[in-house]
């Protein structure tokens, strides 16, 4: 197609519509092609790629699912209050607070204020990570011979950083984050076990238990002992759902738990939201 | 050489140079120090916890440590170290984690985040500079099921460890209040801070 003219360069750019690549958002959502649950639903719907990062607001009762689609996918993420951004995802307070330092089925994400975030609805992967964060440029660099985010082997903190700023946050505003589908368990003698990813089509659905900002970089686990960078598609589907509800299991499943459901209640009350 | 007590629930800070040293000495034992470093010139440059835990693969500090910056670069290396190990994933206390960790009762109680913040803005730093934290002398096991908890500490009055700083730093401390868990015996007591110059000045 003749691109020398405007018009030309027009219609080059207007025939791409309608083209279909693995890694793309799907818009609108409801026309994903195999939904979760029905269509109208759906509210996000993305494949992202290896060495990629997406973002996306969240209302309070959406669930998210995240899918390993090939067994190498590694989405790394963080959460921050949607209008608050200062209240976010305190890693430490989530593993100690509910005395675990495993994520799993019934895990709530919480805040540095003593409030739940988003909760863990669903499992079928169980190789996650709390504690070793993501990669960065200096790391990446020394390991792959780039971290930027334009380059093969860009790094996760690095992706953060642009997420962030899309969302009017800046990089002290990114603290420890959490990761899925490539696993770390801890020794007797604190060192660690990385167990690697439970293979293509493990899943964790989460949901948002106030309006979230979510940021995921999808990028190897910065202790992936493979030499090369292997990181491949993050499937993302959110639809609509309700927030955990008091007489629902999770509310009441640990008294810890039940005490951030309650705090949650109260501040959401008090701003007359729910 | 510059010696400072650091009383029960208080907090501290100081800039620590390139090459000079910081002793942190646990006078009664079994005392949870929270502890934060930033770079000096750049805060945003600071402490984290998954870059050192991953960095050295493992959870527990102790001697030729690096403690890494959340861009991967070192901020302080412990040099000597008479306890064995410390942990990196218990984070601070705080009035809203307490509420919690133990209920409602605690809100009034003193906390680490609170000592941070205060100290904090005293160069500059707010709530979202507050990340993951070190506690020196706090024992934090992980059980085979990934059970985790602060337990009996294995400290003892007078073991200390010191820490060189790689570059300008700015070190936080909170000698922290909490009396709910056995991080500090359920009795917070003071510890001392000593910054030797490089050359032992």
């Amino acid at each position: 197609m003749a691109t020398a003219t405007t018009y030309g360069a027009r219609d080059h750019a207007r025939a791409q519509e309608g083209t279909r690549t693995e890694a793309m958002p799907v818009v609108p959502a409801s026309s994903w092609p195999e939904p979760p649950c029905e269509a109208s639903r759906l509210v996000w719907a993305e494949t992202v790629a290896g060495g990629n990062y997406t973002h996306r607001v969240l209302a309070r009762g959406t669930e998210f699912r995240l899918t390993d689609t090939h067994g190498d996918a590694c989405a790394h993420l963080l959460l921050h209050h949607a209008d608050r951004p200062w209240e976010r995802l305190n890693v430490a307070d989530t593993v100690k607070v509910q005395w675990n330092a495993y994520l799993g089925e019934g895990v709530l994400l919480l805040s540095d204020q003593g409030r739940v975030l988003a909760s863990v609805v669903a499992d079928t992967s169980g190789r996650h990570d709390a504690l070793c964060g993501t990669s960065t440029l200096v790391r990446n660099t020394e390991r792959y011979g780039d971290g930027t985010p334009q380059s093969p082997s860009p790094a996760g903190r690095e992706l953060f950083k642009l997420a962030a700023a899309k969302n009017g946050l800046d990089p002290r505003d990114l603290p420890p984050s959490l990761s899925f589908f490539q696993g770390v368990r801890v020794r007797d003698d604190g060192t660690l076990d990385f167990t690697g990813s439970v293979g293509p089509g493990g899943s964790v659905t989460l949901r948002a238990e106030q309006d979230v900002t979510v940021l995921i970089a999808n990028v190897p686990h910065p202790v992936d002992p493979r030499p090369e960078y292997v990181s491949t598609a993050l499937e993302v589907l959110a639809w609509r759902a309700r927030p955990t509800r008091p007489g629902d299991a999770l509310w009441d499943a640990t008294p810890e738990g039940r005490r951030a459901f309650l705090n949650t209640a109260e501040f959401l009350a008090a701003r007359g939201i729910a | 050489m510059k010696t400072v007590v650091v009383p029960a629930r208080a907090a501290w800070s100081s800039v620590i140079r390139a090459g000079a040293a910081l002793t942190i000495t646990d006078l009664h034992g079994n005392q949870a120090v929270d502890f934060l470093v930033y770079d000096a010139h750049d805060t945003s440059v600071r402490y984290s916890a998954p870059d050192t835990i991953h960095a050295q693969g493992g959870i527990f500090l102790t001697t030729g440590s690096v403690l890494m910056s959340n861009e991967h670069t070192p901020l302080m290396t412990v040099v000597a170290d008479d306890v064995g190990r410390h942990d990196t994933v218990g984070g601070a206390c705080s009035k809203e984690s307490n509420t919690l960790r133990y209920g409602h009762h605690t809100w009034s109680q003193h906390a680490c985040v609170d000592n941070f913040l205060a100290e904090g803005a005293k160069h500059g730093l707010g709530k979202r500079d507050l990340v993951s934290n070190i506690n020196w002398y706090m024992n934090v096991p992980v059980e085979k099921d990934g059970t985790l908890g602060i337990v009996d500490g294995i400290s003892a009055p007078g073991l200390s460890l010191t820490l060189r700083a790689e570059r300008d730093v700015l070190v936080l401390v909170s000698n922290c209040p909490q009396i709910n868990n056995p991080c500090n015996g359920f009795d917070p007591t003071a510890v001392e801070m000593t910054i030797t110059e490089a050359g032992g000045a």
